[in-house]
């Protein structure tokens, strides 16, 4: 599948097809800059606007209109030839043989075996990184059982494939996206038994202080309100399912009251973790977030601590869609500014506005559905932790308490979770919580970057490896295996 | 493995495609993932896992966590939740570590 016709040069290479990457991507092009569009996904729109060949979001939806205008100026510009668009393309690595200075060289291949890539490489002069997030999880007893999904994942399911993933379903967790899952499934004809909520009510109320500067989302959590009544969905707070029952497939979950509900669907989600494999592959300066997670430091025209290389969206933080609408558009500006191409010092003044706005509802919105603190107090010595290399709580505490394991890395060692698979993807910070627990002490930052940093950020086939190490001017298998060998990603 | 599921909405006039999965018939529609699919035909599992042999379907949906690996047309190690449903295709249950054929890198173990 490899190429190894000369890779082109953009001034700018767009990371990610979400709200975030495509702002950027469109606002840059438009600005009269040479953008690659890469990402991941078959149809442009991330997690956001996730949708199948025949059902793009609804355009009468306020945001379906935006997506709407942004897929028709992305496909005005991709027919001008300023912007190259590849979709089912993933960056498996980025490299820059000249420390914070010259172009960077970015690796592609395709997410399955028979998926044709259009380029196995291109260059740019500048990285925007948009990378999105996947839900974040912590391990419950019997979280590994068939039926049981991520909330995230379920909700793709029906925006993406049409498909309810079960007949009877128990949403659980923490935050304001268990809303719109159980509202779609119910809308798909499944029984939603409940939202189990693992926060207290009151802070719905809370955070509408936070929400009066938004409107738009007090609006969207009352009509979520409303479907939530016309479907008779219960919505239970302070309410934490405590097990997940079932021997080959979920039956049902325990509550903590001790009520078991029966169901064969449970959509779990704790929030969301953002996916930094690529901010620190390339030495970006990350920190620990209101909401835990781990993300990439940005100063307020979205460039990160290292040269050209900016990022938007939720690599950021999270904090929805119409947040990294915003800083996509500006991270555009502050690329074409770079470029000494004229930009609107209003339109860059209006966007860190709405930024900052944005950014206050969302801590506003941290602040009122927390992991719950005391989680890992529900783990059971036989609880998987690690679902790749099934690394059970038991095994973690045997790891601190009889080898010494006191931080991640260790832990990692000696236990193997977070080298499955995966790569930590899932259980990154849930084994950064439990690690840190065990020690007596809060999660760091320190204890999420040996769990965020990956060799590779997508799988790669021994024939790529190979390719790479001999075929090469540039050094790049030096920098994939120094930020293998300590794990942080720190070239 | 019996549940019957739905597919919400259905497309006027998209004609369905016709796989297998270890022998037998399912259907899908254009756009859904194998796994989706799989889902949709009642079907939660494919995997069972190298240490204790539990079994495992989608869980991330996104593919992000690896959990949904399968073979298909005798390609082993593919992510369900990705890989768009064909007509014709023949996918298979995986077993062990569920690994393919020298992939690499997604092991971690680089140090
Ligand atoms: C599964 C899931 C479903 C969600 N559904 C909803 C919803 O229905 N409603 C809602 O309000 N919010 C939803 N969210 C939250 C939503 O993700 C954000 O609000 C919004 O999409 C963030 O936009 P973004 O541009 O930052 O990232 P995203 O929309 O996540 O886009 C990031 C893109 O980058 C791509 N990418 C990442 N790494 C690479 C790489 N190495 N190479 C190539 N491409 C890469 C991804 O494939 C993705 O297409 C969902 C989140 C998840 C994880
Ligand atoms: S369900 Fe997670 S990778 Fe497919």
């Amino acid at each position: 599948m490899a190429m190894s016709t000369d890779p082109p040069m953009y001034d700018v290479a767009v990371v990610g097809a979400g709200p975030a990457g495509l702002s950027a991507a469109v606002g840059a092009a438009e600005a009269g800059l040479d953008v690659a569009l890469i990402d991941a996904g078959r149809l442009p729109g991330g997690q956001y606007w996730r949708h199948d060949d025949e059902h793009p979001p609804h355009p009468g939806h306020r945001d379906g209109r935006l997506f709407a205008r942004l897929r028709a100026r992305l496909h005005h510009q991709r027919r001008l030839g300023r912007l190259h668009y590849l979709p089912g393309h993933q960056v498996w690595l980025i490299d820059r043989p000249r420390p914070d200075t010259g172009p960077f060289t970015l690796r592609l291949n395709g997410p399955y075996d028979t998926a044709p890539v259009e380029r196995d490489r291109v260059r740019a002069r500048a990285l925007v990184l948009c990378c999105g997030t996947h839900d974040r999880q912590l391990p419950i007893p019997g979280w590994d059982l068939p039926g049981v999904m991520a909330a995230g994942g379920v909700q793709a399911l029906l925006k993406g494939h049409r498909t309810a993933a079960g007949s009877r379903a128990v949403v659980a967790g923490t935050g304001p996206f268990l809303l719109p899952v159980a509202t779609g499934l119910a809308q798909a004809g499944v029984r939603v038994l409940a939202v189990c909520e693992a926060n207290p009510v009151h802070g719905w109320l809370r955070h509408l202080g936070g929400a009066a500067r938004v409107p738009a989302k007090s609006a969207e959590a009352l009509r979520y309100a409303a479907l939530m009544a016309r479907h008779r969905i219960p919505y239970r707070t302070r309410a934490a399912v405590t097990e997940i029952l079932g021997e080959d497939r979920v039956r049902g979950v325990r509550l903590d009251s001790g009520e078991v509900l029966e169901a064969d669907l449970v959509a779990l989600g704790w929030g969301f973790t953002p996916a930094l494999e690529l901010p620190l592959m390339v030495g970006a300066d990350t920190r620990r977030d209101l909401d835990g997670s781990l993300v990439a430091v940005v100063d307020t025209h979205q460039r990160t601590t290292v040269p050209d290389v900016l990022a938007a969206g939720e690599t950021t933080g999270v904090g929805g869609a119409a947040l990294a609408v915003a800083e996509g558009r500006l991270a555009a500006l502050t690329v074409a500014a770079a470029h000494r191409l004229p930009v609107d010092p209003r339109a860059a003044r209006r966007l860190r506005a709405t930024i900052r706005h944005g950014r206050a509802f969302a801590a506003a919105l941290h602040g009122t559905y927390p992991v719950p603190a005391g989680w890992t107090d529900r783990l059971t010595e036989r609880t998987v932790v690690c679902r790749c290399e099934e690394v059970t709580y038991g095994e973690l505490c045997r790891a601190r308490d009889e080898l010494g394991a006191e931080d991640p890395r260790t832990m990692k060692l000696l236990a193997r979770p977070g080298m499955g698979w995966c790569q930590g993807r899932i259980c990154g910070f849930a084994v950064a919580a439990v690690t840190a627990s065990l020690t007596g002490r809060p999660a760091t930052a320190e204890d999420l970057r040996p769990l965020s940093a990956r060799p590779f950020a997508a799988l790669v086939t021994l024939g790529e490896l190979a390719e790479m190490a001999d075929g090469d001017e540039e050094p790049g298998a030096d920098a994939a295996e120094e930020s293998g060998a300590d794990g942080d990603g720190e070239p | 493995m019996s549940h019957a599921r739905s597919e919400c909405g259905t497309r006027s006039g998209a004609p369905s495609y016709r796989l297998t999965f270890d022998g037998a018939a399912v259907t899908a529609l254009p756009g859904q993932s194998v796994g989706a699919a799989l889902m949709a035909a009642g079907i939660v599992s494919w995997r069972t896992t190298r240490r204790e042999g539990r079994p495992r379907g989608l869980f991330c949906g996104i593919g992000v966590c690896f959990d949904c690996l399968i073979t298909v047309d005798g390609r082993p190690g593919q992510r369900a939740c990705l890989v768009p449903a064909r007509d014709g295709m023949r996918l298979s249950a995986e077993g062990g570590d569920g690994e393919g054929d020298g992939e690499g890198g997604g092991d971690g173990d680089v140090d």
